[in-house]
C-alpha cells in the first residue's frame, strides 16, 4: 500500500492531500489498536506527515476525529483540483496512473475487437483501433495509447505515433464509414513522433491526409482529449462532429516545454509555468475559445484517483453524443462538421471597400 | 503592377526597408562567392554561381510567378488580433506591430488572382519575413478563402509555402487552422480542382502537416528544408547526428513524398505545364 502511495503522489501540489490521508490512516490504525486493547508505538514506515496531533486525540474521540479529517480531505482535494494552475493540469494529464485508451476501452466497451496495421508498413501500437460496443452502440474506437509498463511505453513511443499509426487510423475509419459505424476517438499524445523514420515515411503527409479525409467521412465522429492533446499529432485523429476534453486534459498547438524553449529561450519550472498559462491549454480555456464543445468532468481529485468513475463519466458523455448524432444524414454531418471548424479563428475584418479607399 | 483599385502588396512593401541587408555585393552563404546583388536579384534571387536559392518574401514570389501586371490581391481586409492576450518575453500585440512596421505587411500571407503564362489561377504565398511565415488565424482564414474562391470560380490553386509552422501565440486557434484549411481542400478536391503545392525553404510544422502536403502535385525548390519536426527537435529525440541532406527536397523526392524538384527559373513554365495537363 505504502509502496504504491509513493508513486501515486508524485505531484507537489498534492502534498496536503497525502498528509491528510496519512493522518486518517494513522488515526484508523490507532482506533483499531485501541479497540483491540493493544498500543501503537512509533510511526508506521513510510509516513512523513506530522502525526503528533493524532497521538494527542483521546481514543474515545477518534471516530469523530476521523470523520472530520475525511471531510477535510474531500474538501481539500476538491479545492486543489478546482484551482489547478495550467502547468499543474499538464502534470495531472501526464500522471502515470491516469487511465489510458486501453483502460477506457476495458471500462466502457464490451466485445472489443482490435484491428491492427496500416497494410502498408506496419502496426503502430501508439494508436489503437478496433470495433467495440458502447452501451447499445456499435462503434469504431481509435485512440492514442502511451503504455503502462516500461516495455509497453517504449513500444508505443510514449504515445507518439508514427505515420503508419495515422494511416492505420484512417484506413479503419474509412472502413467504419463504409459500414455506417460511428467513430469514437480518444486523444492522448504529447505529439506525433519526431524521428528519422517518421520523417522519411511522411509524418506530415499522414497527418494532413487525416485532417482532409476526416472532414468528409460520412459517419458520426466523436473525439475526446482524455489526457494530452499535443498539436498536430492530436488533431490527426480529432477532426470530429463533437469534440470534448476531460476536465484535467490539455490541448494546444505545442507543449509548454516546447513553447518555453522557443519563446523564453529555455525550458525550466518557471518558464514552463508561464508558457502553460499563456497557451490557454486547459479544458475551460479551450471551451471558451470554441475549440471544444464540452468538458467531461472527472471524479474529485482527477481521473487517476478513480479510473472506473472517470470511465463512467466519459461513457455517459459519449453515449449521449452518439444518440444526438444518430440518424443525421452523412451529407448533413459533413456540412456541419465543415462549419464547426470553418468558424474557428480570431481576426479583424474590415470592408474590402475601406481597404481600397485607404489605398487611394 | 497595374494600378488596380485595391492596395497592392508591392506598393506597401516598396516604401519599407528591405529585410535583406543593403550593399552592392554579398557573399553567397552556399558557395562563399562574392556576388553582385543586382545580378542575383535579376536571376530571381538565385546565386548565379552555384544556383543557391535565396529566401524571398511573398511579394517578390508573386511578382515572379504572375504574368506582369496580372496579380490582383484579394482578402487584404483581414488583420490579426491577440485573442489569447499572449505574452512571453514580449507581448504578441507588440510583436505583431513590430513585424507590421518591419515588413509593411499585415500578416504572413499574400493571396489573389493572377495569370501564369496566360492561364488564370488563384495564387497564394506565405511570407517568411513576417513571424517566420507562421500560420495564425489570418493566414488560415486567407488560405481557406483562397481555396473556397478557387472552388467557386473553378480555378487552379497554387500555394507557395515557407513557414516555421503554426503560430504559437494563437495556440489552439492556430492548430484549428490546420483542420480548417485541410477541410476546405477536401471540398476543392470533391469539385475536382487542381491544387499545386510549392514547397520552399523552409516548410515545417503545422503548415507541412496540413495544406502543404495535400497538393495534387507537390513541387519543391532545390535543397529546401521540408519536414514535420524541425531538425533540432529530431536530434534531441534520437540523440544522434542527422544524415547529410536529411529533410531536404532531394531526400523527400527519394522518399517518395514529393513529385518534382523545380528550379526557380523553371517554376512558371512548370506550373503552366501542369495546369495544361490537369487543370480545367
Amino acid at each position: 500500500m505504502l509502496l504504491t502511495m509513493s508513486s501515486f503522489y508524485q505531484l507537489d501540489f498534492e502534498r496536503p492531500i497525502r498528509d491528510l490521508e496519512q493522518q486518517i490512516e494513522a488515526a484508523e490504525a490507532r482506533l483499531k489498536a485501541a479497540s483491540a486493547g493493544t498500543e501503537i508505538v512509533g510511526v508506521p514506515p513510510g509516513v512523513v506527515a506530522n502525526l503528533d496531533e493524532i497521538d494527542a486525540v483521546p481514543a474515545a474521540d477518534l471516530p469523530g476525529h476521523i470523520e472530520s479529517l475525511k471531510a477535510k480531505l474531500s474538501e481539500t482535494t476538491r479545492k486543489l483540483y478546482d484551482n489547478l494552475s495550467p502547468w499543474d493540469t499538464v502534470r495531472v494529464a501526464r500522471h502515470p496512473q491516469r487511465p489510458q485508451t486501453r483502460d477506457y476501452i476495458q471500462f466502457m466497451c464490451k466485445d472489443f475487437c482490435e484491428l491492427h496495421g496500416d497494410r502498408r508498413f506496419g502496426d503502430d501500437p501508439a494508436i489503437v483501433t478496433g470495433f467495440a460496443r458502447i452501451d447499445s452502440f456499435k462503434v469504431l474506437v481509435v485512440g492514442h495509447h502511451k503504455g503502462r509498463t516500461t516495455q509497453e511505453k517504449i513500444a508505443c513511443h510514449f504515445g507518439c505515433a508514427h505515420p503508419e499509426g495515422y494511416r492505420k487510423a484512417l484506413a479503419k475509419m474509412q472502413m467504419a464509414e463504409k459500414f455506417g459505424v460511428p467513430i469514437v476517438t480518444l486523444v492522448d499524445t504529447p505529439g506525433a513522433y519526431p524521428g528519422l523514420g517518421a520523417e522519411q515515411r511522411g509524418q506530415a503527409e499522414a497527418i494532413a491526409v487525416n485532417l482532409r479525409e476526416m472532414s468528409r467521412l460520412k459517419t458520426p465522429i466523436i473525439s475526446v482529449v482524455i489526457g494530452e492533446g499535443g498539436s498536430g499529432g492530436a488533431l490527426g485523429i480529432a477532426v470530429a462532429d463533437r469534440v470534448a476534453m476531460m476536465q484535467n486534459a490539455w490541448y494546444s498547438v505545442i507543449s509548454p516545454e516546447g513553447c518555453a524553449a522557443i519563446l523564453w529561450k529555455t525550458a525550466n519550472e518557471q518558464t514552463n509555468t508561464a508558457a502553460a498559462r499563456a497557451l490557454k491549454l486547459t479544458a475551460r480555456d479551450n471551451l471558451g475559445l470554441g475549440i471544444v464543445d464540452d468538458v467531461v468532468q472527472e471524479p474529485v481529485g482527477g481521473a487517476h484517483r478513480n479510473p472506473a468513475a472517470a470511465a463512467d463519466l466519459l461513457k455517459a458523455w459519449i453515449v449521449s453524443q452518439l444518440g444526438t448524432l444518430k440518424g443525421v444524414s452523412g451529407d448533413d454531418l459533413i456540412a456541419r462538421r465543415y462549419e464547426r471548424f470553418r468558424k474557428l479563428g480570431a481576426f479583424q475584418e474590415t470592408l474590402e471597400e475601406a481597404v481600397a479607399a485607404e489605398a487611394r | 503592377m497595374t494600378q488596380v483599385a485595391a492596395r497592392t502588396w508591392t506598393e506597401v512593401r516598396a516604401a519599407k526597408k528591405s529585410p535583406i541587408p543593403e550593399g552592392l555585393w554579398l557573399r553567397c552563404p552556399s558557395c562563399g562567392q562574392m556576388i553582385y546583388r543586382k545580378q542575383m536579384e535579376a536571376n530571381l534571387h538565385v546565386c548565379p554561381e552555384c544556383q543557391h536559392h535565396f529566401r524571398i518574401g511573398a511579394a517578390e514570389r508573386v511578382k515572379q510567378l504572375a504574368d506582369t501586371g496580372t496579380f490582383q490581391p484579394m482578402f487584404t481586409n483581414l488583420a490579426p488580433t491577440d485573442p489569447l492576450h499572449f505574452k512571453d518575453l514580449k507581448s504578441y500585440a507588440d510583436r505583431l506591430l513590430a513585424e507590421q512596421v518591419k515588413t509593411g505587411q499585415v500578416d504572413a500571407v499574400v493571396s489573389g488572382q493572377a495569370f501564369i503564362k496566360g492561364r488564370p489561377a488563384m495564387v497564394c504565398s506565405l511570407d517568411l519575413t513576417f513571424m517566420m511565415g507562421s500560420m495564425g488565424s489570418v493566414v488560415g482564414e486567407t488560405i481557406t478563402r483562397t481555396i473556397e474562391h478557387a472552388t467557386q470560380a473553378g480555378l487552379p490553386l497554387i500555394i507557395v509555402s515557407c513557414s516555421g509552422g503554426a503560430r504559437m501565440q494563437e495556440s489552439g486557434l492556430s492548430l484549428m487552422q490546420m483542420a480548417k484549411t485541410s477541410a476546405a481542400l477536401a471540398r476543392f478536391d470533391d469539385a475536382k480542382g487542381l491544387f499545386i503545392s510549392v514547397l520552399t525553404d523552409p516548410t515545417t510544422g503545422g503548415v507541412t502537416a496540413s495544406f502543404s502536403m495535400l497538393g495534387d502535385v507537390i513541387i519543391a525548390e532545390p535543397k529546401a528544408l521540408i519536414g514535420f519536426a524541425g531538425p533540432r527537435v529530431i536530434q534531441q529525440t534520437i540523440r544522434q547526428e542527422l544524415p547529410e541532406g536529411f529533410q531536404r527536397s532531394e531526400f523527400l523526392l527519394q522518399s517518395g513524398i514529393i513529385d518534382r524538384i523545380v528550379k526557380r527559373q523553371d517554376l512558371r513554365s512548370e506550373l503552366a505545364r501542369i495546369i495544361d495537363y490537369a487543370g480545367k
